[in-house]
């Protein structure tokens, strides 16, 4: 498509012929408006993640003693690999979409993403994709393989319930190419001609980097797996050692899109961190364009270090050294995000509320996973921890307390501009301390237990090991407790709670400056930009006006919605 | 009085520096070291716990001191200064984790070394011809020494075999034969895995030990006498190479008081050499998921004196003269699923009759 067309796309979205309808039932169509699509997402994958956390608790309750009584050896290989499926598959990544297609086009400028009807089929592949796993834990044949389903083992376990995995994995992988092709166009193709590269708000880069990684990564994955469908469904050995195929191939395959996975699990959370930390601060974001760039750098590193989780099944020395280097050297950009961060508070006017608190949360939580990270990169040291449950704390560190914490970061930010009303502040930070307590009291134990020798992925273990394990049970009860308030005031707030105004934070990036909710088309005329995203306490933009007279960013009526050739001279 | 604020950034710096030295030599963390290699691990571990207590404790701190000391007083409406970057600054917290990480990588480059990461010996050795001749459902006849592949029976795959011809534990593996590969397809090279150290690289091990992992069991063999276990005898202070692989899943070798670990994977041969130090009686794991008894798959390492190495290896000869098969103290190949998981449920607490329930 030429930028014309795309252009056209974006004036006139294919729900223009159902306009101002917002009534309930959208929600439950194939709505094509991409703020509808954002709360779908969200709001489906909120589901998936209280699935996701029963399971992880009946995961725990097994754990609470060191015999099998709770369930049976199988089941609890079951739940293990559904509950990884889910919270990975189904609730992070979709949440992370969920917010970019809420954000984006705001952000930018735009009336809607580049291609609204692929918008709705990437979130429609979701539910059924969900469903599946769900029919296959109640029929009671799910898949026992582990989320990362190795041959043989995956081979020789049931055979429904993984097949079923492998079509539910799949399915989900092309929701997210197809949302990450429309990420990518959207971002390139229609910001506002302002809009250059640097004023792009930087959840906005998060996004680029991320779409990236999933456009260069996921189609290996669905290799993986469809290969591995032959071997399990058609009898072919491309895995298969009785054959002659060779099982450590589909973990080269496996992890060359799994380990990026874990930062297009993170990167989006990066990204709306950025955007809350400043605000909050009321202090201009530290080092925009060193933020901005290492999103970039990991996801390009990100690519390459996948081996680190092959440590120990057979691949060459010197390969080792390659892939330990290739993974220490993403502590650089990662903590120069951290350290800007820090330097963004330092000296700000820190405002306590939700969303302040869960980014402070996520910071300090994040930084835990990132240095254990960095331990299990040494080679030496990860042949010994690998595959226990120092690796299952690292990963919970990073995923909970980075990717968990930034979602709901981001939903007490946006919420009044997604819903137009406030959620309730105290009933945010009991969710914040319930959430901050049960998270540490879960997952820190696990530490000590891996080193010490307990192995993951196993329903009885050594008696020496309960007395820590019984602790990581109550953490993990008070977590499930932690999401009520959540859920309550999330609920509560919806339907009756302050209206927010348009700019409750006085956010300078163009999400705030249209209606809350945003009307169906977005903005009224073209925006245009006369300051940075991040201008705090810049003389030309001061913080106390009213939103409907905010001088940073002109709202000229007469100007018309962009012309192509002043955009393409703008663009930089 | 009023300390300048350049003695207090130093004062903290010392502290800091203290707290995380200690904290890197008493963190309680790791189990004994009973092996040569674990100690060096432990040497790499413990200086990336004093260098992550001291970038842990300088964020957190930050964090808490911008919560205490920037937070906004009740009434100020106004924005905070608008610095948005300081190049300087940013270069240092750049090149500062990046020395730290090279740092590290170094170090873990030279512990991997030193407990045999590199041994040019095993990769030089790899017999490309035989492994691509390996057909289905014949055991290769790969060797298990360092010397080219000659044609002395495999006693890997021997046991295996032997094991394989009992339907009880057939009915849990699934699997009838599986080829092995020596190394990586393609690669041309044996990954050692974890091979022998520097100076004792070229000299072949002074014990060597083929391991086959099978769904839920470990079955030992000694090439040199024959005598074959269902527990890891080693003596102090000798090099041993384990020789392993799998049966039927992929299964992995996990000594916790080694630090060592690795994959045995079917239709491929993967090696370790290690040296035991300390005398004891230590868990091996299967620290891969095999199952649904993942968690039982565990055995005992008992590392002893030479002489008690010996004695049990008389013991295990006189018993094995009878009928080898016998002998395998814990082949499942003899015993029902229920019996044969029975002393590692008693080991763990789990009561037998719960197996036999859960057990279909
Ligand atoms: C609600 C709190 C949670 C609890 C109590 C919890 C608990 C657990 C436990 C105990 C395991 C280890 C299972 C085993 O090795 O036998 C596990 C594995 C895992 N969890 Fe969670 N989890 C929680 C949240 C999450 C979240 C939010 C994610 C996000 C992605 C996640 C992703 C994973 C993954 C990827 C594994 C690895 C599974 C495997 O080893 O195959 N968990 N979880
Ligand atoms: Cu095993
Ligand atoms: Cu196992």
């Amino acid at each position: 498509m030429t930028q014309a067309q795309l252009q056209e796309t974006a004036n006139i979205p294919a729900h223009i012929d159902e306009p101002g309808i917002r009534k309930w039932q959208d929600y439950f169509s194939f709505n094509t408006d991409h703020k509808v699509i954002g709360l779908q997402y969200l709001v489906t994958s909120f589901i998936f993640y209280c699935i996701g956390g029963v399971l992880a608790d009946l995961v725990r309750t097994e754990l609470r003693t060191p015999e099998v009584d709770f369930v049976s050896p199988e089941v609890y290989n079951s739940l293990f690999t559904l509950h990884a499926t889910i919270m990975i598959f189904l609730w992070i990544v979709p949440a992370g979409a969920g917010f970019a297609n809420f954000l984006l086009p705001l952000m930018i400028g735009a009336k809607d993403m580049a291609f609204p009807r692929l918008n709705a089929v990437a979130f429609w592949l979701i539910p059924p994709a969900g469903l599946l796993l769900i029919i296959s834990l109640v029929i009671g044949d799910a898949a026992e393989a582990g989320w990362t389903s190795y041959p043989p083992l995956s081979l020789v376990t049931g055979q429904v319930g993984e097949g079923i995995w492998i079509m539910s994995v799949l399915l989900l992988g092309t929701s997210s190419i197809l949302g990450a092709i429309n990420f990518l166009v959207t971002l390139l193709k229609m910001r506002i001609p302002t809009m250059g590269f640097h004023q792009m708000p930087l959840f906005c880069w998060a996004m680029l980097a991320t779409s990236a990684l999933v456009l260069l990564s996921t189609p290996v994955l669905a290799a993986g797996l469809i290969l591995l469908a032959f071997d399990l469904l058609a009898g072919t050995t491309f895995f298969n050692p009785t054959g002659g195929g060779d099982p450590v191939v589909y973990q080269h395959m496996f992890w060359f899109y799994s380990h990026p996975a874990v930062y297009i699990m993170i990167l989006p959370f990066f990204g709306a961190i950025s955007e809350i930390i400043p605000i909050h601060s009321r202090k201009p974001i530290f080092g925009y364009k060193a933020i901005a760039y290492s999103s970039l750098a990991i996801s390009f590193l990100g690519l390459i270090v996948w081996a680190h989780h092959m440590f120990t099944s057979g691949i060459p020395g010197w390969l080792r050294m390659f892939f330990m280097i290739t993974t220490m050297i993403i502590a650089v950009p990662t903590g120069i995000k951290i350290f800007s961060w820090l330097a963004t508070m330092w000296g700000g006017k820190i405002q306590f509320n939700s969303p302040m608190l869960f980014a402070m949360g996520f910071v300090g939580t994040f930084v835990i996973g990132g240095i254990s990270g960095v331990m299990l990169a040494a080679v030496p040291f990860d042949i010994h921890v690998h595959d226990t449950y120092f690796v299952v704390a690292h990963l919970h560190y990073v995923l909970f307390g980075g990717s968990v914490l930034g979602i709901f970061a981001a939903i007490y930010h946006w919420f009044p501009k997604m819903t137009g009303r406030m959620m309730n502040d105290f009933w945010g930070k009991v969710h914040f301390a319930l959430t901050i307590v049960g998270l540490n009291m879960t997952f820190l134990p696990m530490h000590k237990l891996g080193l010490m020798g307990m192995n993951r992925r196993v329903a009885q273990y050594d008696p020496k090991f309960a007395l820590l394990n019984e602790i990581c049970t109550y953490g993990s009860y008070i977590l499930a407790v932690s999401t009520l308030p959540f859920i309550i005031n999330a609920i509560w707030s919806w339907l009756y709670g302050e209206k927010a105004g348009n700019n409750p934070w006085k956010g300078l990036t163009l999400e705030w400056m249209t209606t809350s909710p945003p009307a169906i088309e977005n903005f009224d005329t073209l925006p245009v930009l006369t300051t940075g995203p991040y201008d705090y306490g810049v003389a030309h933009a001061p913080a106390n006006v009213s939103p409907s007279e905010n001088p940073v960013l002109r709202a000229d009526a007469d100007e018309p919605y962009p012309s192509i050739e002043s955009d393409i001279e703008t663009r930089t | 009085m009023k300390i300048p604020s350049s003695i207090w950034t130093l004062l903290i710096g010392i502290g800091l520096t203290l707290v995380s030295l200690w904290y890197g030599q008493n963190h309680g963390l790791l189990p004994t070291a009973a092996s040569d290699e674990a100690v060096l691990v432990d040497g790499l571990f413990n200086t990336m716990m004093t260098v992550s207590a001291g970038i842990f404790l300088i964020v957190e701190g930050v964090l808490i001191y911008c919560a205490i000391k920037y937070r906004r007083r009740a009434g100020d409406h106004e924005d905070g200064p608008p610095i948005e970057g300081n190049v300087p600054l940013e270069i240092l917290w750049t090149a500062i984790p990046a020395i730290i990480v090279i740092g590290i990588s170094v170090y873990s480059f030279e512990v991997y070394n030193d407990i045999g990461g590199f041994d040019p010996h095993a990769i030089h050795e790899a017999p490309i011809m035989q492994e691509s001749m390996a057909m289905p459902g014949t055991a290769l006849a790969a060797t298990l020494n360092d010397t080219p592949p000659s044609n002395e029976p495999n006693l890997n795959q021997q046991k295996s075999d032997e094991a394989m011809q009992d339907p009880a534990t057939a009915a849990v593996r699934n699997a009838d034969q599986i080829p092995q590969k020596r190394e990586a397809p393609g690669v041309g090279s044996v990954s050692p895995s974890l091979g022998a150290s520097p100076e004792k690289a070229g000299k072949p091990p002074e014990l060597e030990v083929n391991v086959t992992g099978l769904q839920y069991a470990w079955i030992f063999t000694y090439p040199e006498t024959g005598v074959t276990s269902g527990e890891l005898h080693v003596p102090i202070g000798r090099e041993v190479r384990i020789n392993m692989t799998a049966n039927d899943v992929i299964h992995a070798f996990w000594v916790p008081e080694f630090r060592l670990k690795q994959d045995a994977i079917p239709g491929r041969q993967s090696e370790l050499r290690f040296t035991p130090k300390t005398a004891g009686d230590y868990a091996l794991i299967c620290a891969e998921l095999c199952g649904p008894y993942h968690g039982a798959m565990r055995t005992q390492v008992v590392v002893q004196k030479q002489e008690d190495f010996d004695k049990w290896i008389q013991e295990q000869l006189t018993a094995s003269n009878d009928t080898l098969k016998e002998a395998i103290a814990l082949n499942p190949a003899t015993v029902s699923p229920d019996e044969f998981l029975a002393p590692y449920t008693k080991e763990m607490g789990i009561h037998p009759e719960m197996l036999h329930q859960i057990h279909k």
